[in-house]
């Protein structure tokens, strides 16, 4: 039905987890514990400003650049703190590359970890006990519905994150991305092929 | 599992508003040494574990309800807020929404 306006008297009423969120920042803002403004500012942060384009920035970078990429793969955290993506939940960084012979995927069994620097907010999905346990238990059915078919000779590695390490996964560059620049290939990284739940996109058809 | 069909379009970070509070809120209390971020899943893997025993969790609204669930038993434990002090706020903002006309700022009333 769709919401007409005249019909209320009153402001809209949130829903009851919203109004004890509302407590909660206020108990705490009376009792100066937290600063509103830098709860604005980190929401500003993770709605605009941080997200898979940053970890596809790095994959780009990785394929163009093998000397990075050896030292990326070796110990990811002193190159992705020179590159800014750093901090919060980026603390400890593990790249994971994909070979003909090994796909990797990523998931947390625990709750959700996440690269957040790289990927920013997980997507409900990563969050859902649907694929935080079939993840482990059954990947190859998992990466099926995502729409990835893997050749019969590739095996699965699932890396099961913590508080501690994320990681990200470097995928395979794509056939016919030969000559195209960091910032074209960014554009072939998905969010979910850093994640190992999806492949690159293939590269546009030359004219 | 359908939600596992890989998507085109962007999506949004947050799917409620209230999504984004309360993880702005946790992560700002973690910043400000409150507790750490291994204390913090630690205890949120918890909650999500004793949820996910009667149903299974679609990763979306009910995520964030088992992580405002963990936040409050944390301030409550901690007697920053307690149980009844949120209960009373949260009914005051209640009120305040019922009694603000359309269109004006919400405000709590004082006291």
């Amino acid at each position: 039905m769709p919401h007409d306006h005249s019909d209320h008297p009153h402001a809209l009423l949130p829903p009851d987890p919203a109004l004890r969120v509302k407590a909660l920042e206020t108990i705490l803002t009376r009792k100066g514990l937290i600063d509103p403004a830098a709860l604005d500012e980190i929401i500003d942060t993770y709605q605009n400003k941080i997200g898979p384009q940053n970890g596809a920035r790095v994959v780009a970078r990785a394929w163009s650049d093998p000397a990075f990429k050896a030292v990326l793969l070796a110990d990811a955290d002193p190159v992705l703190a020179e590159l800014g993506y750093y901090g919060r939940q980026g603390e400890h960084m593990v790249v994971v590359e994909n070979t003909p012979e090994q796909h990797n995927m990523v998931v947390c069994t625990l709750c959700s970890c996440y690269p957040w620097p790289l990927l920013g907010i997980p997507p409900g999905w990563y969050k859902s006990d649907a694929y935080r346990a079939r993840a482990v238990r059954e990947p190859r059915a998992v990466l099926l519905d995502f729409g990835v078919i893997l050749p019969e000779g590739t095996r699965v590695r699932v890396w099961d994150s913590t508080a501690e390490v994320r990681y990200l996964v470097l995928p395979m560059r794509p056939e016919g991305s030969e000559g195209l620049s960091e910032d074209q290939l960014a554009e072939l990284v998905t969010r979910d092929s850093m994640v190992g739940t999806g492949l690159p996109k293939s590269p546009p058809e030359a004219p | 599992m359908a939600d596992c069909t890989p998507h085109t379009a962007p999506e949004p970070a947050f799917e409620q508003p209230w999504h984004a509070q309360v993880f702005a809120l946790t992560v700002h209390l973690n910043e400000t040494g409150r507790f750490t971020w291994g204390q913090w899943v630690e205890r949120f893997a918890a909650t999500l574990a004793r949820h996910g025993l009667s149903k299974e969790l679609n990763g979306g609204e009910d995520y964030f309800a088992a992580w405002l669930e963990t936040l409050e038993a944390i301030l409550a434990q901690e007697g920053i807020a307690a149980p009844q002090e949120v209960e009373a706020t949260r009914n005051g903002w209640e009120k305040a929404y019922l009694d603000t006309p359309h269109g004006a700022p919400v405000r709590l009333a004082e006291g």
